[in-house]
């Protein structure tokens, strides 16, 4: 242990202990900007670029930034002297003089963490004028916008595309006043290997990379009378949604987030969660068909598409082992433009399929061109969590006040199966629920796969079924898939199954979700309630729900059957890495 | 992207390349002497030899780009045959090296960072070089000119020029 002083508090810390962290230990908050740190998945971003967290270190001559510098023996720190908060605010001042000033219209208007700064230190003038960035903003993708002009340097994105999701897409470009992040070559971030995870967007400061906002699009089919608009929710979105209403994180607003909808006037509110279900029937016939016939073991599973966008780049001689199952959100907008449609004698051209999820990714699989079925698109718009939320706000829907009611039959019964889909760890549990059953012909009777859940960055665990013992890998984050995905490619791997999610939590971290500032207890409140939801659900196996048997009965067939093949399932294209 | 694969002897030239990445002891430490190599090989650093460069070191392409557009001694433009690097250091800035640049943006007719139509000169400024006693400095190809004056710039291009025999 070392003794320190701060601000004349005497304390013992431990070996390693910044000031910073010291300093919450004597309820200090000192400002930071660029800090950031997600201590159970692992990411720090410590680049002490910002220059906010200065404090002064009696026997030194210059100040020293509190994030990264460490404690030693005897130590004499103070954090509030004039000089260090006068070299705090002129670090501010100095941002902001080289920030546009269109707070008000800012996509991150009182998200921003640069504008909560200026606001804490009490920031009422500017001291200092000059040039100001002006470089073009990069919106050609469908999922993200990212504008260089608001870029503070900050590395957090950096890390998280590097680091986390060894991605390798962004990096500081340019130096002196030029420099901002950006991929090689100044390239249209369309033109990379990004798999539009939107961790960089989960995680940025400022409105530098915010997400493609759809809408507008979304009003506009709601305005239409010509058009049948049918809405779909994804499992991580209930868990998450009631953050932007004042709700406590961790909160299960499922029953209120179907009013909402409903009061937005959409012609049907699906559950996304019924595509799990469905995603489950498909991917557990194809595992154990795998598993019987000798089939390419692992199978992976393919229901995140920036992790299917990261295979494609970066391990294109692979793309025989994911699952050829398109997604959850998918399925269902493949299910909505033909089996609904049929069901509801409604031509598939006049029916909107719009995609509430917790992910940016989920844009732009939905714009692939393979899929696309008869010249519609199975999903024609994705929003986030966030553009609902906004868009609930703007409508001056009362989100908290709402009464619960359920989603419309037909395309709206799940089961806890598919609910879990929304946390890391959860598609396997769920694919093992049913491929249990399917392989024993024995009643599951103890559901709960415990050893598969958490938050590890890899998890592994071995599932007795029958005779047979499953071996499971789990990853979240994409730098954890790489490191399966390099044992696979040298032979090494010893599992039949692997799930993986991009995000670090799975879905309830996505980077379309409320902003988690940093606070890692959000996510951990979110994956609390995505198993309290499926533990309060009478159906917890994707194949006992009945609407499920009703669509292969009237519709499919058999999962893997020739139309079950042509509607819900895909295929992959290696794509080049850059 | 950029033509450089098609020029002349581009094939020996990345066998050059490849045998000086084989020497390098670990690869995410070589990337600014195998781009100093290329770029000696090469001439510039073209997009494509970039990524070439990334893709053999296995490193991100966007790190690779970092390095070359931080670095003002990495040039992506197709240099001249004879880069003139002028030193804007503190020491030499002090000494008058505004005058000398201007002087041979002059008698040369193009700007900074610009080739001349001919594809004689290039000319390039520089953060400092690290030879202040001799301020200010010009330094072309590997050719250090120390105590450089305006006057001089006349002289020094015609030396250039004959040892092209132009």
């Amino acid at each position: 242990m070392l003794n320190i002083t701060i601000n004349g508090k005497s304390i013992q810390v431990p070996k390693g202990t910044t000031i910073l962290q010291a300093s919450r230990e004597v309820n200090l908050k000192i400002p930071t900007l660029c800090h950031m740190n997600l201590k159970e998945f692992g990411i720090i971003n410590q680049s002490a670029s910002c220059r906010v967290c200065m404090v002064e270190v009696e026997g030194r001559a210059a100040l020293v930034p509190s994030c990264s510098e460490l404690c030693t023996e005897g130590m004499v720190i103070r954090t509030d002297t004039k000089r260090a908060i006068i070299a705090r605010r002129t670090a501010v001042e100095l941002l902001l003089s080289n920030h546009p000033f269109d707070c008000l219209t800012c996509a991150k208007n009182l998200e921003c963490d640069l504008q909560a700064l200026a606001q804490e230190l009490g920031i009422r003038e500017i001291h200092y004028t000059g040039e100001k960035m002006n470089y073009p903003i990069d919106d050609s993708s469908y999922a993200l916008i990212k504008d260089p002009n608001k870029c503070i340097m900050c590395r957090r994105c950096e890390t998280m595309c590097n680091e986390v999701q060894t991605c390798g897409i962004l990096s500081a470009v340019n130096r002196g006043f030029d420099v901002f992040v950006g991929p090689a070559f100044h390239l249209d971030m369309v033109d990379t290997s990004c798999t539009f995870c939107g961790q960089c967007v989960a995680v940025c400061p400022t409105a530098a990379l915010t997400e493609m906002n759809h809408t507008g699009k979304v009003w506009s089919a709601l305005n239409n009378p010509k058009k049948h608009v049918v809405v779909q929710v994804a499992p991580a979105v209930r868990v998450a949604i009631g953050e932007m209403f004042d709700m406590d994180p961790g909160t299960i607003t499922t029953g209120k987030l179907v009013s909402a909808l409903r009061a937005l006037d959409f012609d049907a509110i699906f559950d996304t969660d019924f595509g799990a279900d469905l995603t489950i029937m498909e991917e557990a016939t194809e595992l154990i068909h795998r598993i019987q016939n000798g089939g390419r073991l692992p199978m992976l599973t393919s229901c995140c598409p920036a992790w299917v966008k990261f295979f494609e780049h970066q391990f294109p001689d692979l793309l025989d082992i994911p699952s050829t199952c398109k997604s959850p959100q998918i399925m269902l907008g493949s299910m909505i433009k033909t089996y609904y449609a049929q069901k509801m004698k409604l031509d598939p051209k006049d029916i909107v399929v719009v995609s509430v999820m917790p992910c940016l990714a989920k844009k732009a699989e939905a714009a692939r061109p393979e899929l696309t079925k008869d010249q519609n698109s199975d999903v024609d718009i994705v929003i986030t969590t966030r553009e609902l939320g906004q868009m609930l706000k703007i409508a001056g829907i009362d989100f908290a006040g709402l009464p619960n009611s359920d989603f419309d039959q037909l395309l709206g019964q799940s089961t806890g199966a598919s609910v879990i889909f929304g946390t890391t760890g959860g598609v396997i549990e769920a694919a093992v629920r049913t491929a249990y059953e399917w392989i024993t012909n024995e009643t599951l009777e103890k559901v709960d796969f415990v050893q598969l859940r958490g938050l590890e960055g890899i998890r592994s665990a071995t599932v007795k079924v029958g005779d047979m013992n499953l071996r499971i890998g789990i990853a979240h984050g994409l730098g954890n898939a790489r490191k399966l995905l390099n044992d696979i490619r040298d032979g090494i791997s010893q599992f039949d199954a692997i799930e993986i999610m991009a995000c670090p939590g799975g879905c309830i971290g996505g980077g379309g979700q409320p902003y988690h500032h940093g606070d890692m207890d959000i996510i951990k409140q979110r994956q609390l309630a995505i198993y309290q939801e499926d533990q309060g659900k009478v159906l917890r196996k994707s194949h006992e729900n009945p609407y499920i048997k009703q669509i292969y009965d009237e519709f499919l067939g058999e999962p893997n059957s020739h139309k079950a093949h042509d509607l819900l399932h895909t295929h992959y294209i290696p794509k080049e890495r850059i | 992207m950029s033509e450089v694969f098609e020029f002349d002897k581009a094939t020996e030239k990345l066998k050059l390349l490849d045998a000086f990445i084989e020497t390098q002891p670990t690869k995410e430490e070589a990337v600014i002497s195998v781009l100093h190599k290329a770029q000696s090989l090469f001439g510039y650093l073209p997009p494509d030899l970039q990524l070439y460069v990334a893709r053999k070191l296995d490193v991100p392409a966007a790190k690779v780009y970092g390095v070359v557009s931080f670095y003002s001694f990495f040039s992506e433009e197709k240099r001249g045959d004879f880069t003139i690097n002028i030193c804007m250091g503190t020491a030499c800035f002090v000494k008058g090296i505004d005058k000398v640049m201007s002087e041979f943006s002059n008698q040369l007719g193009i700007k900074n960072k610009e080739t001349t139509a001919d594809g004689l000169f290039t000319l390039n400024d520089v953060r400092c070089i690290g030879a202040c006693g001799l301020a200010p400095v010009v330094m072309i190809n590997d050719k250090v000119y120390g105590h450089v004056k305006a006057e001089d710039v006349g002289q020094i291009i015609m030396d250039c020029k004959e040892q092209k025999g132009v």
